[in-house]
């Protein structure tokens, strides 16, 4: 058979392209569930991780229904807004719509501890970085002012320099600052070029090399927080 | 090309035909796998995976696929392999698929890749291509390992993820070294491989 005629070549590449997306496409569904299951566990990790739990993948999701107790979904005043599952908000559509009354914003509730009412707030993060989207989990004490922990991770930020803001050096930094003045005026953390002062209770050192995505954090925390602000005022304690 | 033995299209790869110390092919993905042993190990096994089923599918076309787009034949053949192991990967071991992230991709453009189908499939029966493709995936997953063995260990004073590196040690003031962490320490061992492996065996070193 002639195989350089023009019409072969044309046949073959169609039939070679139909049948590898025809492939293509069955291992991808049957794929599906089980990559799903991983990102949703490695959500369960990052909630949990912000709140100093540390888990794997294997038993994340039982301490994540042991220690989550409670969940709920808010709106830009404050509101409560029924009939939303708080862990199904994909909070990077809901910063895209339009109307900033129509953002809806998860809470979780963390109780370390069953016996004693030590609670925690969960809060969700997004925002951009250098390279790429960046995004985390800041947990609040019942003051709704304090932070007790955070996680924050990034697509592609440059390793070792934007990329350390996954890391737990940075993180604990957050631990103990507050987000709302003496005043109760809505101030956010803040990340200091050259370093935070040690009395600094709304400052972090920024990172060396990484200023782009420190920057960015520090507009991600001030612009998503912002969103839960008045939320956090109502029920301050 | 036929005449050579099935053992020996196993064999050759791993030493005196080594796709990276001696065909000084997938330099570019060997630098950036290597820091721990884990990742080096599932991107070794992916590579064998696809360098063996590209080889022996594309063997089995060889003389149905027309000369003027064989290149792109062997490219959709590769690519829906890559594919196919990268979803696998994600589904089934999602941490290290999270840090392999591009690079299980970039197997598409490894030259060890296209080589093999060049220079072996498109000339060689289906079995001999298939073994051909496993050989050059070992040969290629070897150094791999070393790599990431001695990165790991000297970098993270660890292996495979434990800690192996006693405590003791570095009360006495050792250190990790931070350099070998980063991909210019890889060249460098790799250059040191390169030349073990050519005072070993004087026949590969060019006139």
């Amino acid at each position: 058979m002639n195989t350089e005629k023009n019409s072969y070549i044309f046949i073959y590449s169609t039939i070679m392209v139909l049948v590898i997306a025809a492939a293509l496409t069955v291992v991808a569904l049957q794929l599906k569930p089980a990559q799903e299951n991983n990102v949703r566990i490695e959500k369960m990790q990052n909630i949990l991780q912000s709140v100093n739990i540390s888990s794997t993948p294997k038993d994340a999701e039982l301490i994540y229904k042991e220690k989550i107790t409670e969940t709920f979904v808010i709106n830009n005043t404050g509101v409560l807004v029924e009939n939303k599952s708080a862990f199904d908000i994909n909070l990077a559509d809901e910063l895209k719509k339009e109307k900033a009354e129509e953002r809806l914003f998860p809470v979780f509730v963390c109780t370390p501890n069953k016996n004693d009412s030590i609670k925690y707030f969960i809060v969700q993060l997004r925002g951009k970085g250098l390279w790429g989207p960046i995004w985390g989990y800041m947990s609040f004490n019942t003051d709704l002012n304090t932070v007790y922990g955070c996680m924050f991770d990034h697509k592609g930020e440059t390793p070792g320099l934007g990329a350390e803001i996954n890391t737990a050096v940075f993180q604990t930094q957050f631990k103990g600052k507050t987000i709302f003045d003496e005043n109760n005026k809505f101030t956010s953390i803040a990340t200091v070029k050259g370093g935070a002062k040690d009395n600094d209770t709304h400052g972090v050192d920024a990172i060396s090399g990484g200023t782009i995505t420190s920057k960015g954090l520090e507009q991600m925390l001030y612009d998503c927080l912002k969103n839960y602000e008045s939320y956090f005022s109502k029920n301050k304690k | 090309m036929a005449q050579i033995k099935n053992s020996k299209l196993l064999a050759n790869p791993l030493n005196l035909q080594n796709p990276i110390t001696v065909q000084v092919l997938g330099i570019c993905s060997s630098l950036a796998v290597t820091v721990q042993m884990k990742p080096a190990f599932v991107m070794g096994l992916s590579v064998t995976l696809v360098t063996a089923f590209s080889n022996l599918i594309i063997s089995a076309l060889r003389n149905t696929i027309p000369n003027r787009i064989r290149i792109i034949v062997q490219l959709v053949v590769v690519a829906a392999l890559v594919i196919i192991v990268d979803q696998a990967l994600k589904a089934y071991v999602y941490d290290v698929w999270k840090q392999l992230s591009v690079f299980v991709g970039l197997i598409i453009t490894n030259c060890i890749l296209m080589g093999r189908l060049e220079a072996f499939a498109m000339g060689n029966k289906p079995i001999p291509s298939f073994i051909d493709g496993i050989g050059n995936g070992l040969g290629y997953s070897i150094i791999l390992l070393t790599l990431a063995f001695i990165r790991e260990l000297l970098g993270s004073g660890s292996i495979w993820g434990y800690k192996v590196m006693p405590p003791l040690v570095y009360q006495l003031g050792y250190e990790n070294n931070g350099l070998m962490i980063l991909p210019p320490m890889a060249v460098i061992l790799i250059g040191l491989i390169i030349w073990a492996q050519r005072s070993w065996k004087k026949e590969l070193i060019e006139k």
